[in-house]
């Protein structure tokens, strides 16, 4: 069982190992030149105004509390539809139920504006 | 057991090298037919028709000045490349190019391996790609940078919802999660036959989980200059690079894998049937189309992005889902 | 072999849950967490679940954490002075702790039945299946499935409501920016970040 697993982990030993010896190598290669204007933070040539931390529109963190819930609501549809031959027509009902209640939470996320990017 | 960890190692290295190579030759692939479409020639210096434009491109990366910030998080700055780069590679474990072929009177699968929850595996892999493209933006403390990150993980993670609903009417039909009984079970016909709308929405979300044009607005060069990799130079810019093409190959041989029958297909005449070649066909198809698709179409406005993922793709793969329930209990009530 | 890999990976948990106390950073420590959720997912494969690995990664990793991330980016909140704002947290925390702690000395020394009845090797391969788990989770265990969709609809309702703002606010917002326009001081960065005015806590 386990051991299907073991080439995944072969595959990515060798995938973080060309990505760590390819920055390596590029930092040993590469020429070194570093001043203060050099490593400030590009703005299109100006001199930069403020911190790049700074707030954000709270319309992106809706976006991620939206996600994990439809997301893990969708999770579920895998496991159904894995056996939903077996289950026929009784599966059938069981997925309308859990959908019809999605779809009044994503009916009232909708009216309420959240899908909206203004 | 020691050979079959021998046997992993080569097939691991040859995922490694064939998509680096890929990943060279898509970009040359899509500068010439880009310049093609759009009346120029394209690469032509560097050997015949520009074949080693891509290897002079390597080689220029790797001379390049690596440069840090000042007021970057230096471990994380690091860190977000390879977070970039590694999940594409790992995507290839499970995608089954092929049935098993016998070498040196050895049966040798040509999957790396074949796990009961394959597809949930590719979906898992693909959920953790977006850290590297949110930690590059924060880390460079760049403004542009920021943003490009912040608008590709809510971009990636809300066409994520569509994607991964679309694949659930395939999977309804196979009940397996296995790729390799997935591309069996096209043994007579082909998916997209019989889930076009779910194929549809699986290619739209596809380019939008890959940053790909038409929803290429992480890194809308009028507004972010680069997006989330401005402040990136050398081989740390290139393995997002990287990462990009190998997902859209990654993203290619999913779509042939779960509508358009994996490696089968008929003998071709004159060479007869080799293994993989139906597999490259339709992927190279695909990346073709990729292609031909940022020639083509412009640019999505963000809230056009948005509303499309969420008020339009969400609710059709959710019918999907639906219809092919009730059309299946019927069929199986006959 | 296994019991090896098993306390590497359990030492990768370990160095997580520490490096993402320890962390000053919040970002830092939100990646420490991310490693933690990867090697419980290790874990579990080892357990012999790999449905329940594969959805650990996409649950906790590939979603919650990236919402703590995206809250951590939002609100500039990378590094909150610890001893600020909690009084009386640490002591509760240490309680707590204490009381896991204990527990687990508890559980982990009086010798448990690990091995139910009836469970054979055979049983356990046959657990693995995501076939077999799916068939329980939609016969025995239907009702709990669901009042989960029940669950998720008061989530969704209470994440609305605690970040969309009620329309009176907004056209407070909407002027605070305007005015900022034409002052022209900030005008440039209202295009980026909305509530510029009042800095609102959110949810």
């Amino acid at each position: 069982m386990l051991q299907s697993y073991v080439p995944i982990l072969i595959l990515l030993v060798l995938a973080t190992g060309f990505a760590l010896i390819s920055i390596l190598l590029a930092t040993f290669i590469g020429p070194r030149h570093p001043n203060t204007r050099k490593l400030s933070p590009y703005e299109s040539g100006m001199t930069p105004i403020g911190p790049a931390m700074r707030r954000y529109p709270v319309r992106f963190y809706l976006v991620a509390v939206l996600f994990i819930l439809f997301d893990i609501e969708i999770i579920f549809f895998f496991p159904w539809a894995l056996i939903f031959r077996q289950l026929g027509f009784f599966g059938l009902v069981e997925i309308m139920v859990f959908i019809l209640i999605l779809l009044v939470g994503y009916a009232y996320v909708w009216k309420k504006g959240a899908l909206d990017w203004e | 057991m020691i050979e079959f960890l021998i046997e992993a190692v080569i097939k691991s290295a040859i995922i490694v090298l064939v998509l680096l190579t890929s990943f060279a030759y898509i970009t040359w692939l899509e500068r010439k037919v880009l310049a093609r479409m759009q009346a120029r020639i394209g690469p032509n210096r560097a050997a015949p028709f520009g074949l080693l434009l891509p290897l002079a491109d390597g080689i220029k990366l790797i001379f390049k000045e690596d440069t840090t910030p000042l007021e970057a998080d230096k471990f994380v700055y690091l860190l977000a490349p390879i977070l970039a780069a590694v999940p594409a590679f790992i995507i290839f474990a499970v995608i089954p190019i092929g049935d098993t072929i016998t070498l040196f009177g050895r049966t040798i699968t040509l999957y790396l391996t074949d796990l009961n929850v394959g597809l949930l595996f590719i979906f898992s892999i693909t959920s953790i790609g977006v850290y590297g493209i949110a930690l590059a933006g924060w880390s460079s403390s760049n403004k542009y940078a920021l943003l490009g990150g912040l608008r590709a993980t809510a971009q990636m993670i809300s066409y994520e919802l569509p994607f991964s609903l679309s694949v659930v009417g395939v999977l309804m039909m196979v009940g397996s999660f296995s790729l390799v009984d997935i591309v069996k079970a096209q043994n007579s016909i082909w998916f997209v036959i019989l889930q076009p709308v779910a194929f549809v929405i699986f290619m739209i979300c596809a380019a939008a989980e890959v940053n790909r044009s038409p929803f290429d607005l992480p890194e809308a060069e009028q507004e972010l200059t680069a997006g989330y990799h401005t402040e990136y130079s050398g081989m740390k810019f290139a393995l997002f690079y990287a990462a990009e093409y190998i997902k859209i190959v990654a993203m290619s041989a999913l779509a042939v894998v779960l509508f358009f029958g994996g490696w089968q297909g008929p003998p071709i005449p004159l060479i007869g049937s080799i293994p993989i070649i139906w597999f490259v066909i339709k992927v190279f198809i695909f990346l073709f189309a990729f292609i031909w698709v940022r020639a083509t179409l412009p640019r999505f406005r963000y809230d056009q992005l948005m509303s499309l993922g969420w008020k339009v793709l969400l609710p059709l793969a959710l019918a999907n889902v639906v219809i092919t329930a009730i059309a299946i209990v019927l069929r199986d009530l006959r | 072999m296994e019991s090896i890999f098993f306390y590497a990976t359990a030492a990768i948990a370990l160095i997580g849950a520490i490096g993402m106390v320890l962390s000053r950073n919040a970002i830092h420590s939100a990646l420490f967490l991310v490693l933690n959720f990867a090697a419980t997912s290790v874990l579990y494969l080892m357990l012999n679940a790999p449905l329940l690995a594969v959805l650990q990664v996409t649950v906790y990793a590939g979603a919650i954490m990236v919402l703590f991330l995206f809250v951590i980016m939002l609100l500039n909140a990378e590094n909150v002075s610890v001893d600020s704002h909690l009084r009386w947290q640490p002591i509760a925390a240490l309680i707590l702790g204490g009381l896991l702690l204990v527990e687990t000395v508890v559980t982990v020394g009086r010798p448990l039945p690990l091995n139910p009845a009836g469970v054979t090797p055979e049983t356990l391969n046959q657990l693995a299946d995501p076939r077999v788990l799916a068939q329980f989770l939609f016969t025995d265990y239907l009702l709990p499935f669901e009042v989960t969709s029940l669950l998720l609809l008061v989530a969704m309702v209470g994440a609305v409501v605690l970040t969309k703002a009620r329309p009176a606010q907004k056209r407070d917002q909407r002027r605070v920016r305007f005015a900022d326009q034409v002052e022209g001081s900030e005008g440039a960065s209202a295009v980026m970040s909305e509530p510029q005015g009042e800095n609102r806590p959110v949810a």
